[in-house]
């Protein structure tokens, strides 16, 4: 039985919300977390890659979703020529369907309160604050009141809209995604491939991401930019059809990863936004599970220590806190993300000559980088900032 | 009923049948012209100016143009 009024609401149970969620509960404030599909965890639209820093600072690594573990990185230039990246424990491809919901578990453990099939449609704003929840279940219009509300609800990030805050992106900056996990792929189930180039998905990557036992993620994202002439389902198909036209297909699915800096505001009075709801995504690797946790871990932390202090205006210093952790470093893979968006094949091939060159124990992927932006001076800094070479 | 063309611009039509109901063309739509729920989606008319930008955003072909107006 759900109370008339809580401290925080949570707007969807991805892994920001239910980070977000844990947090506000864990200082002892009432959280309830709202999902609008019938269970947590799916569908799954993600790659699932991860690195293994990114889990552990949220939860104890658990074979039970852990698939497949990732110590290879292969990158495949248009001419079918690899360079291979090693690490040690790199990370790890999930099963999202069991991760999302493990995580929700602890957020009810910390004390939230869930509820699914409940679709938010809408806030309740009083003298220019958010203060609640329009929402429907099971066919019942309901409303439920809240101090903060934590719009965690993914790449369509309505909630803040609603708010007054401009969420919506340029087509360009989307990453417009398609995959299908299949079976009987022939890949190397420790090594995450990636493949560039015009053929394979322009100004963006295919992946094929190995979860064992010969099944795979395979997909890829390109910029709406691209999806103007061509779409990824289109580019998703060619490669199938070329490379695995027989293999079963246990799921299919789109979705758009927005691939560009975080909102210039993702707090104002009464909400906050995490996730890729805040677009907290990292615009070069197009990754948001990890970056999404931490932007949802700060912001339930400074929603519960607002309602403990009494001082919902403490909420806004959210925006600082998130930009000092991770933001700022979104801001220069944007930057080198936009340094590589418009290389041509014969340009990536180069790259990859070059970097088979150099001693095998020296191939990281700083030195990547660094081979690949070798003539923008100016991008050579900001990979030094971001990668230890 | 149908959604008239206007100002001879062209017209927006998802095709509920094919969607994975994913949500990037909410993420982009500038007017939040687009209403999507578990395994439901439609345009709301009064909102949406046929900018397109969501046909050309759609991952798997889904939201196409109709020039003739679509049967809502």
């Amino acid at each position: 039985m759900l109370k008339t009024d809580y401290d925080v609401i949570v707007v969807g149970a991805g892994p920001a919300g239910s980070i977000a969620a844990r947090f506000a509960a864990e200082q002892g404030v009432s959280v309830l977390m709202l999902e609008k599909d019938r269970d947590v965890g799916y569908p799954v639209r993600c790659g699932e890659a991860i690195s293994k820093s990114g889990v552990e600072e949220f939860i104890p690594s658990n074979e039970k979703w852990i698939t497949s573990h990732i110590d290879k990185f292969s990158l495949n230039s248009p001419d079918g020529t690899e360079a291979i990246i090693e690490f040690q424990d790199a990370g790890y491809v999930l099963e999202r369907r069991i991760f999302d919901y493990e995580l929700a578990k602890t957020a009810a453990a910390a004390g939230a309160e869930i509820l699914t099939r409940a679709y938010v449609n809408g806030l309740i704003i009083e003298n220019d604050k958010v203060c609640g929840v329009k929402y429907e279940y099971r066919g019942e219009k309901k409303e439920i009141k809240a101090k903060i509300v934590i719009g965690a609800d993914g790449v369509e990030s309505r909630v803040g809209r609603w708010a007054g805050i401009k969420t919506h992106i340029h087509f360009k900056d989307m990453e417009c995604c398609t995959q299908v996990t299949a079976s009987n792929i022939n890949a190397d189930s420790n090594t995450l491939y990636f493949y560039f180039g015009q053929n394979y998905a322009p100004g963006g990557y295919f992946w094929v991401f190995p979860k064992g036992k010969g099944i795979a993620n395979i997909g890829l994202g390109v910029s709406g930019m691209v999806g103007k002439k061509k779409s990824a389902l289109s580019y998703l198909n060619d490669f199938m059809s070329e490379n695995y036209p027989t293999a079963p297909i246990l799921t299919s699915i789109a979705g758009g990863v927005p691939s560009t800096v975080t909102l210039e505001k993702i707090s104002a009075p009464g909400i906050m936004l995490v996730g890729d709801a805040a677009r907290q995504v990292n615009p070069l690797s197009g990754g948001g599970i990890a970056s999404g946790m931490i932007g949802g871990s700060i912001a339930g932390r400074i929603a519960g220590e607002a309602i403990k202090k009494n001082n919902l205006n403490y909420i806004l210093t959210y925006d600082k806190a998130w930009h000092d952790r991770l933001g700022k470093r979104h801001e220069i893979f944007e930057r080198i993300k936009n340094g590589i968006y418009n290389f041509t094949d014969e340009k990536f091939n180069k790259i990859a000559h070059s970097f088979n060159k150099i001693p095998k124990d020296k191939r990281t992927l700083g030195r990547l980088f660094t081979t690949a932006l070798i003539n923008q001076p100016s991008l050579l800094v900001d990979v030094a900032k971001v990668f230890i070479i | 009923m149908f959604r008239q063309a206007k100002n001879g611009k062209l017209m927006i039509e998802i095709l509920p049948d094919k969607c994975d109901f994913c949500g990037c063309c909410v993420g982009i739509c500038p007017e939040d012209a687009i209403e999507l729920k578990e395994a439901e989606i439609f345009i709301i008319d009064e909102r949406c100016t046929n900018c397109a930008k969501c046909v050309w955003s759609c991952p798997i072909e889904v939201i196409r143009f109709n020039k003739e107006g679509v049967v809502v």
